[in-house]
């Protein structure tokens, strides 16, 4: 070995040439299969439970009954809407981290009518006026920040950020006046009785319906991004704003409707999640979807179809870690690490799906067999 | 091509995924195929009212409880505890019983509780009052399970058989308290660290809802009637559990000049505080003279064991449970933990002496020739004892010279504003 040749580092990292389909989906399968063994090497070391009895109280967690299936379905759906919801405007290089606020102003919108109206209009009529404010109120937090952004170039995460914020403090301004009874902090379930600005139950189950409704749109995302005018001009700004420019798009236009069109996607989640399914308004009611939301989009590399699968997995793992917590009777925040390893995982995956390490070990070996 | 492919692999996975969820539903529909399936069948025999005749042997009970948080609230520790205790009393297995943790105040509430329905349970208890709305929810999808509900307002209003809410008169446990307040106030005067002027209490609150009403009132009361110069400041936090918030309540309320803390909101914020300040505290849920050695001076409790003791023989036995149900001193809800290392001598007698008194009716808490509002004594006052939205007051509760708390329903309704306590903040 020692006979001069060129030194070779014990480790280095090149570039790799786009990878099969393939390839790529095994290194995310073994990153997801070494997650979960890491996981129950974890839990065995610290708990002492058997790692086997671990994923299964995990399926069953998530899968165990019809209406654990159900309730897994409904958080995808609405975790994949505000994915949905937040993608364009990623896919535009414009970095909105304030779904979490239009999303919670798309929940005020629509509590507010179920609030105010529900004595004034018919039920059908009440529904759309709460979908049309929902949407607008999404919308106009959308379109806030990006009318700085294209003005004065503003900078949007801190912007978006902040409006999360204001959004949050809103809704607590109107919980106190809408609270019941006097001083609880709370508004409790809109229309109890009369069942007012409640969404049908279609089919077999009540989320049903939002789900139909966030496949509908999944499928429409992608037509938009994929096939339309919207979604080429939204990439082009993406890639390079001086290109967009010199081609004749109107880049402040397109960061203007591409926020619209996000904030109002994510009143729609505001709206399934009110209308649909919890109806009362809460701080808290989006659940940090808004920024979950922003892994499901990364982790999906912007594709409407891959979110799917992504946001599948994300609220898997959360069932599945609270249902190990519970079955285990070990602390929530146990859950909480489970989540968190294999997060690492699977994102730490994507470095060794665009990287190749070589070792010096390797390379000799394989120099050695090409002779 | 490869595009065509992709929508094509959304759909199906789309259609595929909400095809998977149908499937069990169907299966619901007959008796559930887990450990619930004999139970269902047996209460399938009598659908109309299961709960009236027959009950269920000890053997094939199931409970099952809904907590807001876990172990590290003091608030949720106080139930899980007495679940514990109620669960070995009625001598009930491990398989049993099930505890479901961390549920908020929402949508996810109904899901724990139809899930434990699901599970087979019998008896499903909520400890938050946020929860109440969801209870009630899946009180009416599951007719056949009984559901209770710790602090709700609604179960007298609601005409639900199954449904039901309780409570303790907590604040007799919070008079009690303040009495050992004021003692300590009173050493403090007679050692000359303060005068009798600045003998002024601070007291953390959640919301401006009538059970923290109705706690500090009751507590005023209790220190005024051994240290009549007391006065007290309350401020508000705007949540039940926010440790920094009530930390930094409580030291701008030290700040101010009180010489004595307690507080109603669940975590360790103000009594660490008071650790930290050196100043006498008041806890609640629990003793916290582990944490706060030098401070702690006692902690008023509602202890649930025996409410779930009561409610679940209630279900073995196929009896009806109440609507209302207040715990009291008598039937051992209302207790106080042990007293801390620094309390005023003569605590324990004058304690039992006021207890004694309120076990026998000589003395009530709120009786209104013990305070006065806007200079005024009450001699009358409309309660929201039944919740509407506007929060009307409906019901008469000032009769016989004092202020009947608790015993029209079991959640507290004083919302009355009485002389020397000075609220700081309640637009928190």
């Amino acid at each position: 070995m020692n006979n001069g040749k060129v030194r070779v580092p014990l480790l280095h990292i090149s570039r790799r040439a786009a990878l099969p389909w393939y390839k790529a989906w095994g290194i995310r399968a073994a990153a997801i299969v070494l997650a979960l063994v890491v996981c129950g090497l974890i839990t065995t070391l610290l708990t002492g439970e058997d790692p086997i009895a671990l994923y299964l109280s995990m399926l069953d967690g998530a899968f165990g009954t019809s209406r654990r299936a159900w309730v897994l379905m409904q958080n995808v759906a609405i975790l994949l809407c505000v994915s949905l919801a937040v993608t364009p405007a990623f896919k535009m290089r414009f970095w909105n981290i304030g779904g979490e606020g239009q999303v919670l102003v798309g929940c005020l919108a629509t509590a507010a009518c179920m609030i105010t109206l529900d004595n004034v209009l018919p039920n059908w009529l009440l529904i759309i006026v709460m979908l049309a404010a929902s949407l607008i109120a999404g919308g106009l937090w959308g379109l806030i920040p990006a009318f700085f952004k294209a003005r004065w170039n503003t900078n949007e995460t801190l912007f978006t950020l902040m409006m999360n914020y204001v959004a949050i403090q809103l809704v607590a301004f109107f919980i106190i006046i809408w609270e019941s009874p006097a001083g609880s902090g709370k508004v409790g379930i809109i229309n109890q009785q009369s069942q007012m600005g409640w969404l049908p139950q279609v089919g077999p189950n009540r989320y049903m319906l939002n789900i139909l409704t966030v496949a509908l749109l999944t499928v429409a995302m992608y037509v938009y991004l994929k096939y339309s005018k919207h979604g080429y001009e939204i990439a082009v700004v993406g890639e390079s704003e001086r290109t967009a420019r010199y081609v004749g798009i109107k880049v402040e236009r397109v960061i203007m409707r591409t926020m619209i069109i996000s904030g109002a996607l994510c009143g729609i989640a505001g709206f399934l999640l009110v209308a649909g399914t919890d109806h009362t308004i809460t701080t808290t009611i989006s659940d940090n979807r808004g920024f979950t939301a922003v892994m499901v989009s990364w982790l999906a590399k912007f594709s409407p179809v891959f979110m799917v699968f992504t946001s599948f997995l994300i609220e898997f793992l959360g069932r599945g870690a609270s249902e190990i917590a519970t079955d285990f009777g070990l602390n929530e925040a146990f859950g909480d690490i489970l989540t968190g390893v294999i997060l690492f995982f699977i994102i730490g995956c994507e470095f060794f799906i665009t990287y190749k390490l070589h070792f010096r070990g390797f390379k000799t070996r394989g120099a050695a067999e090409n002779v | 091509m490869k595009k065509v492919f992709a929508l094509l692999l959304a759909l199906a996975m789309v259609f595929a995924l909400a095809a998977c969820g149908e499937e069990p539903a169907d299966v619901s529909e007959e008796p559930a195929p887990t450990e619930s399936g004999e139970e269902s069948a047996e209460s399938s025999e009598a659908p109309e009212e299961p709960s009236a005749e027959g009950g269920i042997a000890k053997e094939e009970l199931k409970v099952g409880f809904i907590f807001l948080h876990d172990e590290n609230s003091t608030y949720d520790l106080n139930f899980i505890n007495a679940a514990k205790a109620a669960i070995e009393e009625l001598g009930l297995t491990e398989d049993q019983y099930e505890f479901r943790m961390n549920v908020p105040e929402g949508q996810e509430c109904y899901d724990a509780a139809a899930e434990l329905a699901d599970d087979g349970c019998n008896f499903i208890f909520a400890d938050s009052f946020g929860h109440e709305d969801y209870m009630i929810q899946a009180a009416m999808e599951f007719p056949e399970v009984e559901f209770a509900h710790a602090t709700g307002t609604r179960a007298h209003t609601e005409g639900l058989a199954n449904y039901h809410n309780a409570f303790a008169s907590i604040y007799e446990g919070r008079y009690l308290a303040g009495i050992v307040a004021g003692l300590k106030l009173n050493e403090m005067i007679e050692n000359g660290e303060i005068t009798e002027d600045e003998a002024k209490m601070g007291y953390v609150g959640a919301y401006t809802y009538a059970e923290v009403l109705s706690g500090y009132t009751s507590f005023y009361l209790g220190a005024k009637s051994v240290c009549p110069s007391v006065t007290m400041d309350v401020t508000f936090t705007g949540s039940w559990f926010d440790e920094t918030a009530e930390r930094e309540a409580a030291n701008s309320l030290i700040a101010g000049g009180c010489v004595l803390i307690s507080q109603h909101a669940d975590s360790m914020g103000a009594p660490s505080a008071c650790e930290d300040a050196g100043v006498p505290n008041v806890s609640y849920n629990g003793s916290t003279a582990a944490q706060c050695p030098e401070t702690y001076l006692v902690s008023s409790r509602i202890d649930w064991t025996p409410y779930f003791v009561y409610a679940i023989n209630c279900v073995i036995n196929g009896e009806e449970i109440v609507a209302d149900w207040t715990g009291t001193l008598e039937t051992g809800s209302v207790v106080l933990t042990e007293l801390g290392a620094n309390v005023a001598e003569g605590t324990q007698e004058a304690l039992e002496e006021a207890e004694a008194a309120l076990l026998d009716g000589s003395v009530h808490v709120f009786d209104t020739s013990t305070f006065t509002v806007e200079g005024a004594a009450v001699e009358s006052f409309m309660a929201d004892v039944n919740t509407d939205e506007n929060s009307e007051g409906d019901t008469e509760v000032v009769s016989d010279g004092y202020f009947h708390e608790s015993e029209y329903r079991s959640a507290p309704y004083f919302t009355l504003q009485i002389d020397g306590i000075t609220l700081l903040d309640t637009a928190f």
